[in-house]
């Protein structure tokens, strides 16, 4: 095990819950988010859309709006080249229809002009010629054969022949014998599950303003995930050298997984290299349904064979998930993902990947995820009933632990699901009464977090302060957890520190704030930054009392000598070093750069009471209590807030949200008022309880807590509801009119 | 199109400014006055992230006209804190964590801070009602809601 893994330790300011560094510009309105800047001489800018869910673009003809007076510039595809690379050539694609609009708001043009009111008024008079085709939006009629093709010969080799085109991905992970395994059943079941492609619902549309001057010099402000992913996209679609695009990173309104990709960056960066001016770039929320985000949806099949007393003998789920109408592979994450609570001798998983006429899909916390938990957790809970046991010690009996060989191929070192579960048996909500028309529903949610590419700078400031500099947008409170780590490793309060977001000038790459790894991964660098900055204060001390560096040790905030033999000083500060760095050596600062591994999965079990009205179909929840193994819990709060978060999403995925087609193959919803996501008058509080098993692979045990909170509610709404009204929910959303039907169907 | 001249007061001083009829106030505070506290999430008065008042009452300002702002009294999230001194909604905010992203956060504090002017009292249910247009997607509004009954009761205390 290396030396930076957890070692036991009582904390002095991790786990405390200090004010956000900021808090006081987030309640002022100070904080500047992507639609918030501006830049002398800037242009604003428009994008004109498909409005055909599939249609060959015949010609396009900007002459008229070009010619409008205030507009500057005008571009299509043909101003950019075509990529090599498939992935990148998707991302543009996506950016900018080339050859075909492939879905309902597919972007096809895009002006920069003087005023608003002059790009809106310029798209209106791009004539583009469409050749309207067949489309598909749904994932099982796109694998039909004879299925209108979205995009042709896109399938990967993994595919095999004689399916649709639309067909691209096929992946399998479990282990042993399933005919045998199902042969030891007392009872199997099987169900068809299907759910609805979901948005993100970011308050914050996406925005940039890009500027890039004609000595080939740019500058991008844009709400992001990740600044250093999006200069690698944009500058490889633009043909520019990474270290000419600057990119940096507003306060971000919101992203869960839609703002780790590239939408109409790209474009505004085109649009100002042609105009030769500044091109802001802001998205109406209609543009943001139709053209960004959303989720995969899912066809599913799942089987899972138990025996009278709880066990389960074998498991199999065939999960068809549709990212619209480009390849992707998510589906290899739910198929993985499917029985990874569960501790199974015969285990199963097949995913296919199917493109549809809808927008591509983008991560959104958990991708893939919550989709097959959700098959597999309403099985197990319709197991459950049948057999009339108790759902919770049934998970508890076949659940995960430590030296499990995982359904998808590893095996798990120490995680905090037992104890979770053990948790929620205990808790008393589990055994509180319910009444008429409610039920109360369980689920396990695992996912398996994220380290990767981290770089982080600590400089010692001489007043005894310190700057952390991180490359991560903070999309959760994650400034005040950095410096939290950053003030236990040094020694120094909390408020002594101020941990900033670098942009991609200023500091080294660092991947995409996704995978749950910022606290993780972040953390990680920042107390490795800290351990270097110490050694050379430690060094310094020594040069001063005039002993081996080796003699002194880093003591609460001090430099000491280590032992009786190293000589007789008085501790010196943080600060009593650094105030005199310019004598001994110049200034001191700390860093560190990993691909950080060891993230440490991780797991939640959520408890859903919920009372349907048989009048509407409507579904209250009463009450929610989200577990979870959070390793160590940084900063409680944000903890917590993730766990709430996260919990409430998955809830408007299971009662409310959802993309509607019509008959056209337009989106009939890009809007709030259509696309209901939870408002605070649906919801109870949502109480928390926070689990600490340490994660092995991090020196204060932190594991990610961003995305495990939203696997669960899916199942643990369905199951409440299956049981509050007595027929088994087998489609999501399971929205008033849907369930009202399943109701009258039941008689 | 022809511009209209507005003088109007905001947060308790004197304002002009110039606009087109079909322009919106959230549109006047935000590109004309360098007022982005106020947000647009949507432009279509579901979300509540561009919320003000309007002569004491709470708006979507996004649908509301600049023209419509002449000689009236609009108050943003700008306004709320006295100097340096935070309103105490605000200091609730960020000590009970009442806020991720922060993009609904200037709506939600003056959407609650016209709710607490009309009732100083109000139950959890009365404020998550009031505070249904107001919508957050990061923190399933349970910090939210303790933030607002916190400065509340302080408020009532004082």
């Amino acid at each position: 095990m290396a030396l930076d893994s957890y070692q036991k330790r009582t904390f002095k300011q991790v786990g405390t819950r200090p004010n956000r560094p900021d808090g006081v510009d987030k309640v002022t309105g100070r904080a500047m988010y992507g639609a918030d800047a501006t830049a002398p001489g800037m242009l604003h800018a428009k994008v004109l859309r498909s409005p055909h869910a599939h249609a060959r673009i015949v010609s396009i003809d900007t002459a008229a709006a070009e010619a409008l007076p205030g507009v500057k510039a005008v571009v299509t595809a043909a101003d950019f080249g075509v990529p090599e690379d498939a992935f990148l050539r998707d991302v543009q694609d996506h950016c900018m229809a080339r050859e075909k609009a492939l879905y309902d708001g597919h972007a096809v043009a895009a002006v920069a002009a003087t005023t608003l009111a002059a790009a809106k008024a310029a798209l209106k008079l791009i004539k583009v010629q469409y050749e309207v085709l067949p489309h598909v939006t749904d994932a099982d009629e796109a694998m039909k054969p004879g299925a209108p093709v979205v995009q042709a010969g896109r399938a990967y080799e993994n595919v095999p022949a004689g399916m649709s085109e639309n067909v691209t991905h096929h992946c399998e992970f479990g282990h042993g014998d399933l005919d045998a395994g199902f042969a030891k059943a007392d009872h199997i079941i099987e169900r068809h599950f299907k759910t609805a492609a979901t948005h993100q619902g970011y308050i914050e549309p996406n925005a940039c303003l890009a500027s890039v001057t004609s000595d080939g010099k740019a500058e991008l402000w844009v709400c992001t995930q990740g600044q250093f992913f999006y200069r690698t996209l944009c500058a490889a679609i633009l043909g520019m050298e990474a270290s000419q695009l600057r990119v940096t990173a507003s306060e971000i309104g919101g992203g869960f997984g839609g703002k780790t990709m590239v939408y109409m960056e790209p474009v505004a960066l085109a649009l100002s290299r042609k105009a030769g001016r500044p091109v802001k770039l802001v998205l109406t929320r209609d543009e943001v349904f139709r053209a960004t985000g959303p989720t995969v949806s899912s066809s599913m099949d799942v089987k899972i064979g138990m025996t009278k007393d709880g066990r389960i003998t074998a498991g199999q789920a065939v999960l068809r998930y549709s990212g619209g109408a480009f390849p992707n592979t998510t589906v290899d994450m739910g198929a993985q993902a499917a029985f990874a609570a569960y501790d199974l001798d015969a285990v199963r998983t097949f995913g296919w990947n199917v493109m549809t006429n809808r927008p591509k899909e983008s991560a959104y916390r958990a991708p893939g995820a919550p989709l097959s938990i959700y098959g597999v957790e309403s099985v197990v809970d319709e197991l459950c009933q049948h057999f009339g046991l108790d759902p919770l010690k049934v998970r508890l009996l076949n659940a995960a632990t430590e030296g499990t060989k995982s359904s998808y191929g590893p095996t798990f070192p120490a995680i905090g699901l037992k104890a979770t579960l053990e948790a929620a048996l205990a808790h008393p909500h589990y055994s509180a009464p319910l009444g008429t028309n409610q039920g109360r529903g369980v689920s396990c949610g695992f996912w398996f977090n994220f380290g990767g590419n981290t770089c982080v700078s600590l400089s010692v400031n001489t007043d005894g302060t310190v700057g952390v500099t991180e490359g991560n947008p903070d999309i959760g409170g994650s400034r005040a957890s950095i410096s939290l780590m950053a003030a236990e490793e040094l020694g120094i309060p909390y408020e002594k520190i101020r941990t900033i977001v670098a942009d991609t000038s200023s500091l080294g790459y660092n991947d995409v704030t996704d995978g749950s790894r910022v606290t993780f991964a972040v953390g990680l660098a920042t107390i490795k930054a800290a351990r270097d900055a110490i050694r050379k204060m430690c060094s310094r001390a020594a040069k001063i009392w005039g002993i081996d560096e080796e003699a002194v040790e880093w003591v609460d905030g001090a430099a000491v000598p280590a032992g009786p033999n190293a000589g007789k000083f008085p501790p010196m500060t943080l600060a009593e070093i650094a105030a005199v760095s310019a004598e001994t050596g110049g200034p001191i600062s700390g860093h560190y750069e990993v691909n950080a591994d060891g993230a440490g999965v991780s797991f939640g079990v959520h408890l859903c009471d919920i009372e349907v009205d048989p009048e509407t179909g409507a579904s209250k929840v009463l009450r929610y209590t989200v577990f979870q193994d959070a390793g160590k819990a940084v900063h409680p709060s944000y903890v917590e807030g993730q766990m709430q978060g996260g919990a409430v999403q998955g809830i408007g995925w299971a009662l409310n949200e959802e993309y509607i087609y019509g008959a056209d193959g337009k989106l009939q919803n890009p809007g709030f008022l259509d696309y209901r996501i939870p408002v605070s008058s649906d919801l109870p509080m949502i109480d928390t309880v926070i689990l600490e098993i340490p994660n092995p692979g991090h020196p204060y045990g932190v594991r990610g807590v961003g995305e495990t909170g939203i696997v669960p509610p899916l199942a643990a709404t369905a199951n409440a509801v299956s049981r509050a009204v007595g027929v088994r929910m087998t489609e999501l959303p399971m929205s008033p009119p849907k369930l009202l039907k399943a109701l009258e169907a039941k008689g | 199109m022809k511009t209209i001249h507005v003088s109007t007061t905001i947060n308790g001083d004197p304002a002009e400014f110039i606009c087109t009829p079909d322009e919106t106030l959230l549109d006047v505070l935000r590109n004309r006055l360098g007022l982005t506290g106020a947000k647009e999430g949507c432009g279509t008065g579901d979300c509540g992230a561009c919320s003000v008042t309007v002569n004491g009452r709470l708006v979507c300002s996004c649908l509301v006209l600049g023209a419509e702002a002449q000689d009236a009294e609009i108050s943003t999230i700008e306004g709320m804190a006295d100097a340096d001194t935070l309103h105490p909604l605000q200091r609730a905010f960020i000590e009970h964590a009442a806020l991720q992203c922060g993009i609904c956060t200037p709506g939600i504090l003056v959407a609650a801070k016209a709710l607490l002017e009309k009732n100083p009292d109000p139950s959890d249910e009365e404020l998550r009602y009031w505070l249904a247009g107001n919508l957050c997607r990061c923190t399933g509004y349970d910090k939210i809601i303790r933030a607002v009954q916190a400065a509340a009761a302080e408020m009532r205390g004082a």
